[in-house]
């Protein structure tokens, strides 16, 4: 169970953004887990700008996950400090929405797909406040961006696992948030959700939104993506794909040789 | 068979127990869809057991059984947060605990303080013991649960489904848990005089098990689970009156039976 220090579920705390700030400050943040030896984001300095897609890379248990936490209030901040939308983290829930695993959720719990969508709204609603006209648009919007709205009356324990991380987008989407975090959305996902989940970034961040998106597969993040953050507990490289990607630095992160890095390298480095 | 029906209803306490069993019962339908379907069996079988220190010493200082059950009830949900949170322990190795602990001690004190008949009827219920207070106090508590329930019912449907997206639009999925706990206590003690400390388990759980056999919506669990749960009392209160047997083993037979019935329709239904 997660404890975050400040709590705001409604709608007293939607602060709008701050002009011309970044969607995301993050400066020297380190976190350790109780226990551990080492910190699982190790003093981390990084800015995203409003409108920008950014692919975070790393291998298992580099702490891209834990990196999402923190920026989204899911952990408490021990050292250093994040602004999103130039307001300390944590401060609005309304700016920032994450997309967790699909394993993060009850998939046997009895709830519709539009349920589930509505919930993205909830942050808006607060204690005993019902469904507005405004937030029954924005959950049909958001299911017919992600093309699930012959499913909305379905149950989503029924969905496959593409279908289900249709879902979870459009519950983000209906959120309406200024940042997403997306951990692992391309997991166990089919090709034809892969491609709608790229062509709705690719349309959000249009609108002035940013995205950050962790994900294993590098092939897939060079054919969309311009920027990376290579993540192994410190930040290792930030900056164009095509650089970030190179075959030393996967290597080297993930502790292993490229079988073939001679014909590797040019697929890598385009 | 209507004289059969109306015989009963006759007597004062006949009415009084049949109120406070319908009551109860539709605290427990209403409640048992989220129980079932967030898996908590389990500590809502523990909290039941874990009232009847409470019980005990209220009868013993001569007060309203309920208002001690209500404490009791308190101390133990207070008890297995304190030590799931402090010590990372699991929580149903906390429960456990907790719960046998409160239960051999309300056994022991029973033991020593009264008789052997107030022990059955504790346990297994007792549907004549239910006055004109006790259906008030009933009645207050039933309809804080349900209006409990109506009133955060959103929050309970995320809290169940996503535990972590409640928590990044900052709704803490354990206050939602342990008001649920309360809420769950208090209808574990609404529901002693009709079916007993032993088998509250069975309204709190098998009407909605019951009804997830036939419908897949929850606000349809949760209404076909209270109309089980309303039955299953009815009938095992004329049971009881009858045969001459504790209304609590008489309302979880019926209830039994309906959840194969269900099963069995929904087995050959979906072959």
């Amino acid at each position: 169970m997660y404890f975050s220090n400040i709590r705001c579920y409604g709608k007293d705390c939607d602060h709008p953004a701050v002009a011309d700030s970044p969607a995301l400050q993050v400066d020297n943040l380190s976190f350790k887990y109780p226990g551990m030896d080492r910190p699982a984001v190790d003093d981390v300095t990084v800015a995203i700008k409003p409108g920008e897609k950014v692919a975070l890379v790393g291998p298992n248990g580099a702490g891209k996950s834990t990196f999402m936490k923190l920026i989204v209030g899911l952990e408490k901040i021990q050292s250093g400090s994040i602004s999103v939308y130039g307001h300390m983290a944590h401060s609005c829930k309304h700016r920032v929405a994450m997309v967790p695993q699909r394993s993060s959720v009850d998939w046997s719990f009895p709830v519709t797909v539009r349920q589930v969508v509505t919930m993205g709204r909830y942050v808006h609603l607060g204690w005993f406040n019902r469904l507005r006209p405004i937030d029954h648009e924005a959950v049909e919007k958001a299911l017919l961006a992600m093309e699930i709205t012959n499913l909305a009356d379905r149950q989503v324990g029924d969905l496959s696992g593409g279908q289900q991380q249709r879902v979870m987008l459009a519950r983000t989407l209906a959120h309406d948030a200024d940042l997403l975090l997306m951990d692992e959305p391309l997991n166990h996902v089919d090709i034809a959700t892969q491609e709608l989940i790229f062509h709705v970034i690719e349309s959000i961040c249009t609108k002035g939104k940013s995205v950050l998106i962790s994900s294993h597969d590098l092939g897939l993040l060079t054919i969309h993506f311009n920027r990376a953050l290579f993540l192994d507990h410190k930040l290792k490289a930030d900056g164009p794909i095509k650089e970030v990607l190179t075959a030393e630095n996967i290597a080297s992160a993930y502790g292993f040789r490229f079988h073939k890095t001679k014909e590797l390298g040019p697929w890598l480095n385009g | 068979m209507v004289e059969w029906l109306i015989e009963p209803l006759a007597y004062s306490f006949f009415q009084r127990g049949l109120a406070g069993g319908i009551l109860a019962a539709i605290a427990c339908g209403v409640l048992s869809g989220f129980i079932v379907w967030r898996g908590m069996a389990f500590i809502g079988d523990a909290l039941s057991h874990s009232i009847l220190p409470g019980i005990v010493l209220a009868y013993a200082l001569g007060v309203n059984l309920l208002i001690g059950a209500v404490l009791a009830s308190m101390v133990a949900v207070a008890g297995i947060g304190m030590i799931t949170r402090k010590n990372g322990l699991k929580e149903d190795s906390a429960i456990g605990v907790i719960f046998t602990g409160l239960f051999a001690l309300g056994i022991l004190m029973l033991s020593k303080i009264s008789t052997y008949q107030d022990l059955t009827h504790i346990l297994f219920g007792n549907i004549l013991g239910i006055s004109s207070s006790d259906l008030l106090i009933i009645g207050g508590i039933v309809l804080l649960v349900v209006l409990s329930v109506f009133l955060f019912y959103k929050e309970l449907l995320v809290t169940s489904f996503d535990p972590v997206h409640a928590e990044t639009i900052g709704l803490s999925p354990s206050l939602i848990q342990y008001g649920l706990l309360i809420v769950i206590a208090l209808t574990t003690v609404v529901s002693i005089q009709s079916i007993g400390v032993v088998l509250i388990l069975a309204l709190l759980v098998t009407p909605a098990a019951s009804a997830s056999m036939l419908v897949k919506e929850l606000p349809w669990i949760i209404a076909l689970g209270t109309l089980f749960a309303v039955l299953s009392s009815i009938s095992g209160f004329y049971v009881s009156y009858y045969m001459d047997v504790a209304s609590g083993p008489a309302i979880v037979i019926i209830l039994t039976t309906i959840f194969l019935i269900c099963f069995t329709w929904n087995h050959l239904v979906r072959k």
